[in-house]
């Protein structure tokens, strides 16, 4: 099942939900049609959007807006935190192109700082699923939940069958001695790739799906950490507020410490051009990841990475 | 400041290298190629005839100063500064690739672009800035900033309008590519803009109206700098998203374009008035 087709079902099936959109229709291509005056574009208008949605929740809708990340998540950031945030309304903002899925477009249009603002945000939930699969079977609790959310959409196919979702817990994929990888969102195909090379290498490797970046899963990160001989943070955001954080911030709590490599953008934003070009520059490829993690060059083969089709 | 224009083939031959190098742009991942055909003439002609731009004065603090807002449209100002000696037309050939900074929105790494943009309604900010400090130091620049009709969705654009009226920013001109889309439809069937002359003018700015794509016209608008002492100069270019492709001339659903080989070989004879071309690869790619 794809995102608009769960949607569309959500919505024809509850009268609460609205859909709304700041004039970015890649995700909702067919709902105008199926939903009538239920779908709302509102126009190149982030903010106000957030707004209206919030005055929507008061009415008892659950709105499910659509932008571009960097624009959902920065340029309506105030909207969200004062007007969806401090009442604790459901305005469900899909984010969509978050992280190196903007691709080509260049500074303006990376979120990379989105899971850090959003998280700062009391009464927000935050999640970035692994692949469309993962991202159809979080979002029915997601849109239930009587918090605002913030999803960063991840459209993208995986030969990975995932685990049912189970509200603020992770999915671990594998568990390792020597190595355990955290990650969410694209990157997790790229985990899976470079799991497969240091299992080659001889090491035990652990995988986990975070899924959920707040409410997160602590036994999780405290888990991996205590277990493995290193645990690395894998993500396509900056080092600063992002799954690095998140993972200091559980130690700290517990008094605890651990080894942890963060692969992460430092200071900076990405090089823009299409998205495989991207992961070979900023060294974020499965292979590329594995050799971080090894210390040394390996004979293995990257896959194909699969530009992004954002095509109706 | 020459009255009559003089040199219009000049212009309509510039113009028509221009939009080759966007047709050319619009592969191998692709690019916005309707609205940057819309501003192109716009882009040329301010480039050519009235703006104190030229490579060897980009770091002079009193030359005038052009701001690309919607940004989306940069094709058309690559292929400007390519054919007016700003950049090298080589680095065409880089679009996209690591190796450049040629994607798919404007950034300084291109000599000539003065702000990076993307994220709608953000220049005429800036652009307001910068012309509050040409009116403090007593300077005579122009500030042009070029947006987007769809761009003015975004309230900023309207915050600049009324303080750039406050501060009687009459060196100040905005200019609104009126090509009458949005991504994914006519503005008029999602926000509606008109009557977007009266809505300048109400904001106190002194408006003209023209066709963005006559370039006697263009002059004529531009000749009558300042419009009125103390006033926001606004133009409205109308003007065709497509223009110069009879294929996707005014079509919703061209807005990103990534065409294939095949198509961008018609598309350069279309341009030429020499074929049709028959589109093949997937539409509204919207990125």
């Amino acid at each position: 099942m794809s995102y608009e087709e769960l949607l569309t079902q959500t919505a024809l099936s509850d009268e609460r939900v609205i859909v709304m959109t700041a004039e970015n229709r890649a995700l909702v291509r067919n709902i105008p049609g199926k939903l009538g005056n239920r779908f709302i574009d509102t126009g190149i208008t982030e903010q106000t959007m957030i707004g209206a949605a919030a005055g929507l929740a008061l009415r008892g809708r659950i709105p499910v807006v659509h932008a571009l990340a960097s624009f959902l998540s920065m340029r309506a950031f105030e909207f969200v935190r004062t007007d969806a945030g401090i009442p604790n309304l459901p305005v469900k903002l899909s984010s969509f192109i978050p992280g190196f899925l903007s691709d080509g477009n260049g500074p303006t249009h990376q979120a990379i700082e989105d899971i850090s603002l959003m998280r700062g945000i009391p009464n927000m939930t935050v999640f970035a699923p692994a692949d469309e699969q993962d991202l159809v079977e979080m979002l029915p609790q997601i849109w239930a939940c009587p918090n605002p959310s913030y999803v960063r959409i991840n459209t993208r196919k995986t030969d990975h069958h995932h685990t049912p979702y189970q509200w603020g817990k992770a999915e671990v994929v594998s568990k390792g001695e020597d190595v355990t990888i955290l990650t969410y969102g694209l990157l997790f195909e790229q985990a899976l790739i470079a799991v497969e090379i240091l299992k080659n290498e001889g090491l035990s490797v652990g995988l986990v799906n975070m899924r959920s970046l707040k409410p997160v899963d602590e036994q999780a990160i405290l888990e991996a950490t205590q277990t493995s001989g290193l645990t690395v943070t894998l993500e396509d955001h900056f080092l600063t507020g992002g799954l690095y954080s998140i993972v200091a911030e559980v130690l700290l709590k517990n008094q605890l410490t651990a080894k942890v490599l963060p692969l992460a953008l430092n200071e900076k934003w990405f090089k823009p051009a299409l998205l495989p070009n991207v992961l070979e520059y900023e060294g974020f490829t499965g292979k590329q990841i594995a050799e971080k993690i090894l210390g040394y060059k390996t004979g293995s083969v990257q896959p194909k990475i699969a530009v992004p089709q954002f095509s109706e | 400041m020459q009255s009559v224009i003089t040199q219009p083939k000049q212009l309509e031959a510039t113009a028509l290298k221009v939009r080759e190098h966007i047709i050319k742009l619009s592969t191998d991942g692709g690019c916005f190629v309707g609205a940057s055909l819309s501003a192109t003439d716009l882009i040329v002609y301010l480039y050519s005839e009235f703006l104190n731009i030229h490579k060897d004065n980009l770091d002079d603090p009193d030359r005038d100063y052009l701001f690309l807002s919607k940004g989306h449209d940069v094709p058309a100002l690559y292929g400007t500064f390519a054919e007016l000696g700003l950049l090298e037309k080589d680095r065409l050939k880089n679009h996209l690739s690591t190796e450049d900074h040629i994607y798919w929105h404007p950034n300084t790494k291109i000599p000539g672009i003065e702000f990076h943009s993307g994220s709608l309604g953000h220049l005429p900010s800036v652009a307001l800035g910068v012309a509050m400090d040409i009116k403090i130091k007593g300077g005579t620049n122009k500030v042009i900033c070029i947006m987007g009709d769809g761009e003015l969705n975004e309230g900023t654009c309207w915050e600049a309008v009324l303080v750039a009226n406050a501060y009687k920013l009459d060196n100040l001109i905005f200019v609104i590519d009126r090509n009458h889309f949005q991504a994914n439809m006519p503005t008029e069937d999602l926000i509606p803009l008109e009557p977007l002359h009266d809505k300048f003018a109400a904001f106190g700015a002194a408006v003209k109206r023209i066709d963005g794509h006559s370039f006697e016209a263009l002059h004529e608008a531009f000749s009558a700098y300042p419009f009125q002492t103390g006033k926001l100069n606004v133009v409205i270019a109308d003007t065709v998203r497509g223009k110069g492709l009879p294929s996707i001339e005014r079509r919703a659903d061209r807005w990103f374009c990534n065409f294939n080989a095949t198509e961008v070989e018609d598309l350069l004879k279309e341009l030429h008035g020499e074929a049709v071309t028959q589109l093949t690869s997937e539409t509204l790619v919207v990125r």
